[in-house]
């Protein structure tokens, strides 16, 4: 879901002219409990230097000296700016300050998603389609310049890295990975020769994952048929699975989600099909 | 480049791959200090949204952003179409420093740009003089 559309809300904890300073336990506690619940949080003091504001809703939190009305200076029009005195509030109390105003101001809400998606360096990549190729979830896709992009982050299987693992030159990223090059380390030599790893891999399933997937999930197939036995089928095709996960670093519930035989080769076949005709439309 | 360099705290709210002691050693040297900057919960989600906000946190001029990888942090802005200014970011990197180092960095006032230039490897690294044996 993008939120170039969406109403997005910023938080201010004001310091400056006209307000008092926060103690410093509270401010920290007010910032860690703010982030930890998705917001975005401005500390603005006097002459401190902080981003702009174009767009969106504005909260501004302050104990403010008077109660005198504050006025917002260099927000654009259309910017909805609330104040909120919070003389006397504990952490608690702001954070529900916060979130009340969220959703009277139909802001978004974050952190429902885990953000794990691919993330290019396109200082490395070469725009060989070989992401947008193997990947079966239809993440990849290219932009109006024929130049491959990650599209659709929400279909993304998270803590799966599968497609960095194919990427000759070591240019998708996932920054929530455990290890490098994948977390956005600095690519090491050895690093593109784990290609040949992934080379290794596809010849021990005998030709690549799909055909591989295709050929255990058959002979899975074969057996569950014979033994119609649900909860035996689950484990052969766990343990048929299992040396794939270890092997790729897939987690094996993004193994075990897969669809059917049938649907994974076609969507195989569209992934190829999309990649082969985003490649005929390069220059030579 | 004048003036003084904004400040960004990535808090990696959604994953525990930043050290939980370095982020929140970062956050409350940042909280007492007297300085302004922008805390979000976490760059990723923001990249993955396309959250407009990534741009006006990357226009501005120069900056320092406490997060992860200079290499990732340069790549989730850009994937949200708000590219960091090249000779004018600097990333300390909370998976690989400790706070200290983290929070000198934020607060020594001077810009030193590091996210990457092209098409760079390890062996484009500065080289240094290898480390003593120790018995």
């Amino acid at each position: 879901m993008s939120l170039t559309a969406a109403t997005t809300l910023r938080v201010v904890l004001y310091e400056g002219a006209d307000a008092e300073p926060l103690d410093n336990a509270d401010r920290f506690s007010a910032l860690t409990a703010l982030l930890e619940k998705g917001y975005s949080v401005t500390r603005a003091v006097a002459d401190g230097r902080v981003a702009p504001h174009e767009r969106g809703s504005l909260l501004v939190l302050g104990k403010f000296v008077g109660g005198g009305r504050l006025a917002a200076e260099g927000v654009s029009a259309g910017t909805t700016v609330r104040f909120q005195d919070i003389t006397g509030f504990n952490t608690n109390r702001i954070s529900e300050v916060v979130e009340s105003t969220r959703a009277e101001l139909g802001a978004v809400k974050h952190g429902e998603w885990k953000p794990w998606f691919p993330v290019i360096d396109y200082d490395r990549c070469t725009n060989c389609m070989q992401c947008l190729s193997f990947c079966l979830f239809g993440v990849y896709g290219v932009d109006e310049q024929n130049k491959i992009q990650a599209q659709s982050h929400d279909n993304c299987k998270t803590n799966c890295p599968a497609c960095s693992r194919v990427c000759p030159e070591a240019a998708i990223m996932f920054p929530k990975y455990k290890a490098g090059p994948i977390n956005g380390d600095v690519v090491q030599a050895s690093d593109l020769g784990k290609e040949k790893m992934k080379v290794d891999i596809s010849a021990l399933l005998g030709g690549d994952v799909y055909s591989a997937l295709r050929a255990r999930s058959s002979q899975a197939k074969e057996r569950f048929s014979k033994e119609r036995d649900d909860k035996k089928a689950l484990a052969e095709r766990q343990k048929c699975l299992t040396k794939l996960a270890q092997s790729g670093d897939i987690p094996m519930e993004v193994l075990m989600s897969l669809p059917s035989p049938e649907e994974i080769q076609r969507r195989a076949e569209e992934a190829k099909a999309k990649a082969q005709a985003a490649r005929a439309l390069q220059p030579n | 480049m004048t003036g003084t360099p904004r400040i960004i705290y990535c808090h990696c709210q959604y994953a525990q791959v930043v050290p939980a002691e370095v982020k929140e050693a970062v956050l409350r040297k940042l909280a007492e200090s007297r300085v302004a900057f922008d805390a979000v919960a976490d760059l990723c989600e923001m990249s993955a949204r396309q959250d407009p906000s990534l741009k006006r946190l990357a226009d501005g001029g120069s900056v320092k952003i406490a997060a992860c990888f200079p290499r990732a942090v340069k790549w989730l802005f850009h994937t949200a179409k708000a590219d960091l200014p090249l000779d004018a970011a600097e990333v300390l990197n909370m998976r690989t420093l400790n706070a200290e180092t983290v929070c000198d960095g934020l607060f020594n006032g001077a810009v030193n740009p590091n996210l990457p230039r092209g098409k760079v490897a390890a062996s484009d690294a500065p080289k240094t003089d290898p480390l003593p044996e120790t018995a």
